[in-house]
């Protein structure tokens, strides 16, 4: 095995346990949002994809119907789809495999597959980053379910203030431009506009409007590529090392 | 609907999501000002996500209790570069403390 094979394996396997960790606070708030354990733990296998899965358990936990949670995470994972054909090539996966690449398309696979230099490096890095999250998110989910039923009262515990941290932390990475950050002004002036005339749910979907008018006004400039957002901070930092 | 079944129908338009990037042609996501919303969709979600976990109440109400402050306590440790884990464990922290202490 060469040196930046090695260099990448390790890598991965950083992503890997560093964003898997934080799979404890998704169990812990799928639990308090009104989720079972089971529930949870389907969420963290079947959907894969951190954002959606935290907006989802969100709108349960704020009261929000079924339809709002399964909206909200289908547009956040919007994303997922367009990581694949920026990856698909470089993969070339026939058959069965494509689904099964599909399902391990996320910001960390992605991001770590195309930062390598070579196509082979490029391929063995979005495989095993893909496999390495998907393991300790999984296990971290379970631990922080059953951690979570066992607590008690979310409040008492500040669970309910851990899931707008954990908003706040999925968005910090991605505010890195004049257009994003004017998305986001708009994004929380709606909200706060909506929330009192509209069901649990739905003023996130009306947010959602603010990337239309904004993505779709704007003349394009260079700074505009929204490229792929390392999304939950630890892992390209660490990554990098 | 069911619980179980809103969580298994999201899974799979999730799952559907990333296996149609795989399949679709390519031209069918190129054009520039659709590449422009859907990468700017997170953005204006996650923003609004934030709000409604910070100040959303019961039946559309806006209240300011102890997630907002939580909440400027994790945006400080996302300036000084924390990892995710660290500042949503802090902002659960802050939270707990000042229920703790009685704060709403």
């Amino acid at each position: 095995m060469t040196s930046a094979s090695t260099q990448v394996r390790r890598q991965s396997l950083s992503v890997g346990i560093a964003t898997g960790a934080y799979g404890v606070s998704f169990g812990a708030l799928g639990v308090a949002s009104g989720l079972d354990v089971w529930q949870t733990c389907a969420l963290s296998a079947l959907m894969f994809t951190g954002g959606s899965q935290f907006a989802f358990v969100g709108v349960i936990g704020a009261g929000g119907a079924g339809l709002s949670a399964i909206a909200t995470a289908t547009l956040l994972g919007v994303r997922n789809g367009l990581y694949a054909l920026q990856v698909r090539e470089l993969l070339g996966v026939r058959g069965w495999r494509r689904a099964v690449a599909a399902q391990l398309t996320i910001d960390e696979s992605t991001a770590v597959g195309i930062a390598q230099e070579t196509d082979p490096l490029a391929r063995q890095g979005f495989w095993q980053t893909g496999l390495a999250v998907f393991v300790f998110w999984n296990a971290f989910t379970l631990l922080g379910a059953v951690l979570g039923n066992a607590l008690g009262d979310p409040r008492r515990w500040g669970l309910d203030a851990a899931a707008a941290a954990a908003f706040c932390a999925l968005l910090w990475p991605r505010l890195h431009s004049r257009p994003t950050a004017v998305t986001a002004a708009v994004a929380v002036v709606l909200t706060v506009l909506v929330v009192p005339r509209a069901p649990a749910g739905i003023p996130v979907l009306v947010a959602g409007l603010a990337a239309v008018l904004v993505g779709w006004s704007r003349p394009a400039a260079p700074d505009d590529d929204p490229g792929v957002a390392p999304e939950p901070g630890p892992a390209p930092r660490d990554g990098e090392r | 609907m069911s619980l179980w079944l809103a969580v298994l129908v999201a899974c799979a338009l999730a799952f559907g999501t990333k296996l149609a990037g795989f399949l679709v042609p390519h031209h069918w996501l190129e054009g520039e000002r659709m590449r422009r919303v859907t990468g700017l969709l997170p953005v204006a979600l996650l923003s609004s996500l934030v709000v409604v976990q910070a100040i959303g109440g019961p039946g559309g109400s806006l209240v300011a209790d102890a997630r907002i402050v939580a909440v400027a306590v994790a945006v400080v440790a996302l300036l000084l570069r924390a990892p995710f884990i660290l500042v949503v464990a802090l902002g659960a922290a802050t939270a707990a403390l000042l229920r703790s202490l009685g704060w709403p």
